[in-house]
């Protein structure tokens, strides 16, 4: 199961554990990564809360909490190379895994049909 | 065709073929390695005489090593330096319109009033009786600045904007300690739409940030800023007009709504060149605002000389003011250094900031008079809205054809699908012998280009930069993509890698290995 949030981020979900990440058209809008800064594995987030911060060549952009939950891994290759977020934002780029709060909580994003229709309205 | 010389006076069929030179340099203008490259151990460029004899005094801390520092004798040294500033462009060399940045022409006759020796050559640790002519230039520029902006304090002395923005928000923070709320007033509203200095300031002295989105009209709207209003709000930083060139009209409502929710409003002044003599932030309901003489009052920017950054305090706030600050006795002026007895917060800087900056921001004040600010800031604004007029049917614009103040704004929506970027195109007008616009700022503007062109410029001036913006955009309309996407194809640097630049960057200089003896 994938999430989306308005703000460009998914969370690929199974069980209560979810990968979070930016989403390609994020990638493209950001243009070349060129540092992430990630948060220590363990730290607890509320939904909406900064969990990392990417900077490209054109600006820098937190990334969200989409839903509450602890920090479980992160992504540590990204550190030495953020291209991975331009070439794969989807699958490689991947920023943290989050141990879900509430499951319950991601009937707040949307599906994939709707982050979509979102990206059309909005381009 | 041969004159009578026999020397041929038009340029033969390979004027068109470019090619690269055996020494790196395009024609006269000079390539430059660095000092480390050009400079030998061997040579020196002055003579000095041997160390005599003596006794080391310092404690063994005597340098063991050779530094490897090089020598230069004097015509390469100045050669060095004055190639590397003909790469330099300023607003001495042309057109400069950087937005949010107000690059105005930095007057000659600044220039020499600085340099009277009652101000340049006295020092900080001077005794004040010796000074009094300096301190009562600051006494001066203090009252031209309290009147200007409608405020009843100025503390003089903070370095920069983003200095200015830290002594104002300082300001507000003991002032909210004062009342007790230093443990519940901890957030401060920032637009989006603002310099990112703001939400750093905040951020620097313990606040966390609230974003307040601006509204589809490119402004903020009261009611955004009352729905994010709270006990635990300390205050807003608002730059009006805002960094999308336009005036923020609920700018009292947002003041009276911050006043009776006990919060401070502080306003980034970046943009007062746009309303000088027209406005008084005072009147508007401000608390405090930095004023960047760089910027509006003309003395220089950006690599030119340091910035100045004063901030004016409203009645709330002025007890908090930093020191040193100018009491007078009858004739006599003192710098007060001593916050004991006071309010004030503690001090920004070792002494009293930058006095050549006074003098050359005060000379900018007398010599233009009240009314000649007013008309440099009406002149700003109608330069800006000659421009927009000038591309609005070539170029988009985020929030419609409507006036702006002293920059115009258009963002990338005429460049969809073009294959030319808001950086190719800024890259572009280098090749035509213009600095770029402000880009991708505003964060809020997709592909920004933020345009000011200040009351500096003639209408000849602006006309040509018109034209040159026509012709590169209509380019970009008819599929001429390669005068862009290549650029900037004539400086004597080409693209940068960014990209790489910034995952791989090289930050210190090491020198070549020694060349292999041949075998």
């Amino acid at each position: 199961m994938i999430r989306f949030s308005k703000d460009h981020e998914y969370i690929r979900v199974d069980g209560d554990i979810g990968t979070v990440g930016i989403t390609d058209y994020a990638q493209s809008q950001l243009g070349d990564v060129v540092f992430v800064d990630l948060p220590p594995v363990g730290k607890t987030l509320e939904a909406g809360a900064e969990a990392a911060v990417v900077e490209s060549v054109k600006a820098a952009s937190e990334v969200y909490a989409p839903v509450a939950g602890a920090v479980v891994a992160v992504n540590e290759a990204l550190t030495s190379n953020p291209g991975a977020i331009n070439e794969s934002a989807m699958d490689e780029g991947w920023f943290l895994k989050l141990k879900i709060a509430d499951t319950a909580a991601l009937d707040g994003l949307m599906n994939q049909d709707e982050y979509d229709a979102y990206l059309k309205s909005i381009s | 065709m041969l004159n009578t010389q026999g020397r041929p006076t038009a340029a033969g069929e390979a004027a068109a073929i470019t090619h690269a030179t055996f020494t790196g340099n395009r024609a006269l203008q000079q390539s430059e390695p660095l000092l480390f490259e050009i400079g030998r151990a061997e040579t020196t460029g002055v003579d000095l005489p041997d160390v005599p004899a003596h006794t080391p005094r310092l404690g063994g801390l005597a340098r063991k090593g050779a530094i490897g520092l090089v020598g230069l004798s004097e015509p390469e040294t100045m050669r060095h330096y004055v190639r590397l500033s003909q790469r330099n462009y300023g607003i001495d060399t042309g057109l400069f319109p950087l937005g949010s940045c107000t690059m105005k022409h930095n007057p000659r006759l600044n220039e020499a009033m600085a340099r009277l020796p009652g101000f340049a050559d006295v020092h900080p640790l001077q005794p004040q009786s010796t000074v009094q002519g300096a301190v009562a230039l600051m006494e001066m520029l203090s009252h031209w600045l309290m009147t200007l902006t409608g405020m009843p304090a100025v503390a003089l002395s903070p370095k920069a904007g983003a200095h200015g923005e830290l002594c104002g928000m300082m300001a507000i923070k003991a002032a909210i300690a004062a009342r007790g709320e230093a443990a519940t007033r901890t957030v401060v509203l920032v637009p989006d739409s603002a310099h990112g200095t703001n939400p750093a300031t905040a951020a620097l002295i313990g606040f966390s940030v609230r974003p307040v989105p601006a509204g589809p009209d490119g402004t903020v709207h009261v009611d955004e800023v009352k729905k994010r209003l709270g006990p635990d709000v300390a205050a807003i930083m608002l730059t009006n007009p805002n960094t999308c060139g336009l005036f923020e009209p609920d700018i009292v409502r947002i003041a009276a709504a911050m006043h009776e929710a006990g919060a401070y409003f502080y306003c980034d002044g970046a943009n007062f060149n746009a309303i000088v003599g027209k406005t008084r932030p005072g009147d508007l309901g401000i608390d405090a605002m930095h004023i960047n003489l760089h910027k509006t009052f003309s003395t220089p920017h950006g690599g030119g000389g340091p910035g100045a950054g004063p901030v004016v305090l409203s009645e709330r706030l002025a007890a908090y003011a930093p020191v040193p600050f100018i009491r007078r006795d009858g004739d006599r002026l003192a710098l007060v250094e001593d916050t004991a007895g006071s309010a004030a917060f503690g001090r920004m800087t070792a002494f009293h900031g930058q006095m050549g900056m006074y003098v050359r921001a005060m000379a900018y004040m007398l010599s233009h008079g009240a009314d000649g600010m007013r008309q440099a800031s009406e002149d700003a604004v109608l330069n800006a809205n000659y421009i927009k007029a000038g591309l609005a049917d070539l170029m988009s614009q985020p929030f419609g054809d409507r006036p702006c103040m002293h920059e115009a704004l258009f963002d990338d929506e005429w460049l969809k699908g073009t294959g030319v970027t808001t950086l190719d195109f800024a890259k572009a007008m280098i090749d035509e012998g213009y600095h770029p616009m402000t880009m991708y700022f505003p964060l809020v503007v997709h592909g920004a280009m933020l345009i000011e062109p200040t009351e500096s410029e003639s209408r000849a001036s602006l006309d040509l930069f018109i034209m040159t913006l026509r012709d590169l955009a209509i380019a970009v309309r008819s599929g001429k993509t390669e005068r862009f996407t290549g650029a900037p194809y004539h400086a004597p640097v080409r693209r940068m890698d960014e990209t790489r630049a910034a995952r791989q960057p090289v930050l210190k200089w090491t020198a070549p290995a020694p060349a292999q003896a041949a075998e």
